[in-house]
C-alpha cells in the first residue's frame, strides 16, 4: 500500500520536474529574487524588510500558481487522456492514487520553495552582508507558506476529481483570494446579526484561513513568530488538508471513468 | 475453471443538461469465458465492447449485475495483480521513456525490483521495441504506442490479459506479429479476452467469440461451431476464362478472376459440373463446400443494414 502510494507520488513529481513550466516558473522567482536585490539596494535602512517581503510573498505566489495549476489537472488530465485506465487496472486503489498525487505535488513544491528560499537568502546576506538572530523567523514564515501549499494542493484535486480543469482552476484561485481575506470575513461576520450572522460565520470558517498563515509581514519588521501560533497553524493546515484530501477520495472512489 | 463470469451485468449512462436521459450502454449481459482460451468480443462500434471491458477493471460501475474474475470480484487488489488490460487507443504519459513506464507500472504491479529490469528487457523484446526502451514516449508513432500498451500488458506475467482493440494502429506485419504473441499467450496458458471488430483476427484467432450489438449480446459460440454449418452448396475452382454452358444451365454462379474461375453451385449438381469441366478438358483446382464464415454469422446477428457499416474484415 505505502509503497504504491510513493511510486504514484514519485511518478507525479517527476512529471512536474521534467514539466518546462515548472522551470520557467523557478527561472521567474530566481528573477524576483533578482529584482528584490535591486529594491534593497535603492531602498535606504529598510533593505532586508523589502527583500523578506518579496521574496517570501513571490514564493508564496510563484507556489500557489503552481499548486493550482499543476493541481487541478492531476486527476482531471489522467482521465482526460486515459492514462489512469493503466494504473487503476493493476492492484491500486483509487484513494490510493489520489494520495499518491497529493504527496507528489506537495513534494514538488517544497522542494520548489527549498530552491526559492535558498534565493531568498540568498539576497538577505548579499544586502545585509551577514544574518540576524530574527532571520531564523523567515523559516517559519517559509513553513506556513509550505502549510498552506498543502491546503492549496489538496483543494485543487478536490475539485479535480470532479470539475474540468478550467473550472477547477476558477475554484481554487477563489478559494485562495477568500481565504487570504479570512479574517476579515470574520471581522464582518461578527458584525452582522440574525441568519446573516451564522450564514457569514459558516463561510467565514469554511474557506481555508490563509492571513493566519500569512506572517511575512510581521518576520520582514523582525517580529517573532509565537509557539502556540506554529502549532495552531499547522494542526490546522493538516486537517483542512486532510479533510479536502478525504472529500477528493469519497468523490473519485464513486466516479465513473467514461 | 471459469476465467470470467459475468452475471447480468447492466450500465445505464444519464445523459443531458439535467442528466435526467437514461442511455442504456449494456443490457443485462451473462457471459463465461473460461481458462486457457482466447475470447473474442465482436461487434460494431458503439456496440458495448469498451463498456463491458470498463465494467470488468472497475473504471465504471455498473447499474446492476455482477461479476467475477478468477473468481475475484473486479475491485480485489489480488484479481487486479494478475491480470494485464490494454484500453483501446492508449496514451502513456509522454515524459517518460518506454523503460521508465514499464518501470513504473511493474513497480503498480508488485513485480519485484530484482526481476524488473529483466522483465522490462524480455517484454520490450517480444513486442518488437528492443532498441527504443530509452526514447521518450512523446517521439513514438501510434503503432509504437500500441505495443508499448501490450508490453504493460504481459509485463508482469498475468494471467488473464484484456485487450481492447489490439489491433488498432498496426501496419499487417504489427497486427500478425501481435496475433502470434496473442497464440504464445495461450500456449503459456494464458486467458485471452480482447474486443474487435476485425473479424478476420477474430475468425484466425478465437477459440470462441461473442457478438454484442448495441450493448446487447447477439449470440456466442466456438468459432469452430459457427462456422461449420454447410448450406448444401459447393465451389468449385477452374483454371481458365470461360465458363461452360452446360455449367450455367445447373445454375452456377460464376466469378472469372485473372485466369481462374469460381463457380457455387448446389451440392446436387456438384458431380455433373465436375463432369462438364472434363469435357471441356479445364483443369480443376478445387471443389470445396460452401461454409458459413464468421462475417456470415455476424451479419446475420445483426441486422444488414447496420452491419455494412459496421463490419471490416
Amino acid at each position: 500500500m505505502t509503497g504504491r502510494i510513493v511510486h504514484i507520488a514519485s511518478n507525479t513529481f517527476r512529471e512536474a520536474v521534467r514539466d518546462r513550466v515548472l522551470y520557467n516558473l523557478i527561472a521567474f522567482a530566481l528573477l524576483m529574487s533578482g529584482a528584490a536585490i535591486l529594491v534593497g539596494q535603492i531602498s535606504i535602512e529598510i533593505e532586508r524588510l523589502v527583500v523578506i517581503n518579496l521574496g517570501l510573498t513571490a514564493v508564496s505566489l510563484f507556489g500557489t500558481v503552481i499548486a493550482i495549476f499543476i493541481g487541478i489537472g492531476l486527476v482531471s488530465k489522467e482521465i482526460e487522456r486515459r492514462t489512469l485506465y493503466t494504473v487503476l487496472s493493476r492492484p491500486v486503489r483509487r484513494w490510493e492514487f489520489i494520495v499518491g498525487k497529493f504527496f507528489g505535488l506537495a513534494g514538488t513544491l517544497v522542494v520548489n520553495a527549498f530552491f526559492m528560499a535558498i534565493g531568498v537568502f540568498g539576497a538577505l546576506l548579499y544586502v545585509s552582508r551577514h544574518f540576524q538572530r530574527a532571520d531564523s523567523w523567515v523559516l517559519v514564515a517559509l513553513y506556513f507558506i509550505i502549510l498552506e501549499f498543502l491546503i492549496i494542493t489538496a483543494l485543487a484535486l478536490l475539485f479535480s476529481s470532479f470539475s474540468s480543469p478550467l473550472l477547477s482552476a476558477v475554484f481554487a484561485f477563489a478559494l485562495f483570494v477568500i481565504g487570504s481575506f479570512a479574517e476579515d470575513l470574520r471581522g464582518f461576520a461578527a458584525m452582522t446579526h440574525g441568519l446573516m450572522r451564522w450564514l457569514a460565520t459558516g463561510a467565514a470558517y469554511l474557506v481555508p484561513n490563509f492571513s493566519a498563515l500569512n506572517v511575512i509581514s510581521s518576520v520582514a519588521h523582525q517580529q517573532a513568530v509565537s509557539r502556540e501560533l506554529i502549532l495552531y497553524n499547522t494542526a490546522y493546515a493538516l486537517i483542512y488538508a486532510t479533510m479536502a484530501l478525504c472529500g477528493a477520495v469519497l468523490i473519485f472512489e464513486h466516479r465513473n471513468l467514461k | 475453471m471459469t476465467a470470467i463470469e459475468i452475471l447480468g451485468l447492466e450500465k445505464t449512462y444519464s445523459v443531458g443538461f439535467w442528466r435526467k436521459k437514461p442511455k442504456c450502454a449494456l443490457k443485462p449481459l451473462h457471459l463465461r469465458v473460461e481458462e486457457g482460451e482466447i475470447f473474442g468480443f465482436l461487434g460494431p462500434n458503439g456496440a458495448g465492447k469498451t463498456t463491458t471491458l470498463k465494467l470488468l477493471m472497475g473504471l465504471v460501475f455498473p447499474t446492476a449485475g455482477s461479476a467475477r474474475i478468477l473468481g475475484m470480484e473486479v475491485d480485489d487488489p489480488r484479481m487486479k495483480a494478475q491480470i494485464g488490460f490494454l484500453p483501446e487507443q492508449p496514451y502513456f504519459y509522454d515524459y517518460l521513456t518506454a523503460r521508465e513506464l514499464l518501470n513504473y507500472y511493474g513497480q503498480l504491479s508488485g513485480v519485484a525490483s530484482k526481476e524488473r529490469a529483466h522483465k522490462i528487457d524480455e517484454v520490450l523484446q517480444r513486442v518488437g521495441l528492443p532498441e527504443v526502451g530509452g526514447v521518450q514516449l512523446r517521439k513514438f508513432s501510434k503503432g509504437m504506442l500500441q505495443r508499448v500498451g501490450i508490453a504493460q500488458a504481459i509485463l508482469h506475467d498475468p494471467k488473464l490479459v484484456f485487450f481492447d482493440e489490439p489491433m488498432s494502429g498496426l501496419d499487417p506485419m504489427g497486427r500478425r506479429e501481435v496475433r502470434d504473441l496473442m497464440e504464445q499467450l495461450k500456449q503459456e496458458g494464458k486467458t485471452v479476452f480482447f474486443s474487435t471488430h476485425i473479424l478476420s483476427d477474430a475468425e484466425a484467432l478465437c477459440d470462441r467469440v461473442a457478438i454484442i450489438h448495441k450493448g446487447e449480446l447477439r449470440g456466442v459460440g466456438a468459432v469452430a461451431d459457427l462456422t461449420s454449418s454447410v448450406h448444401g452448396k459447393v465451389e468449385i475452382v477452374w483454371q481458365g476464362t470461360t465458363v461452360p454452358s452446360s455449367l450455367r444451365a445447373l445454375g452456377a454462379e460464376c466469378h472469372v478472376t485473372g485466369d481462374t474461375v469460381r463457380a457455387v453451385l448446389s451440392e446436387a449438381n456438384q458431380d455433373s459440373a465436375i463432369e462438364a469441366l472434363r469435357r471441356e478438358r479445364l483443369r480443376l483446382i478445387s471443389v470445396i463446400p460452401v461454409r458459413t464464415s464468421l462475417e456470415d454469422y455476424f451479419v446475420q446477428k445483426l441486422q444488414p443494414s447496420e452491419a455494412v457499416a459496421g463490419v471490416r474484415s
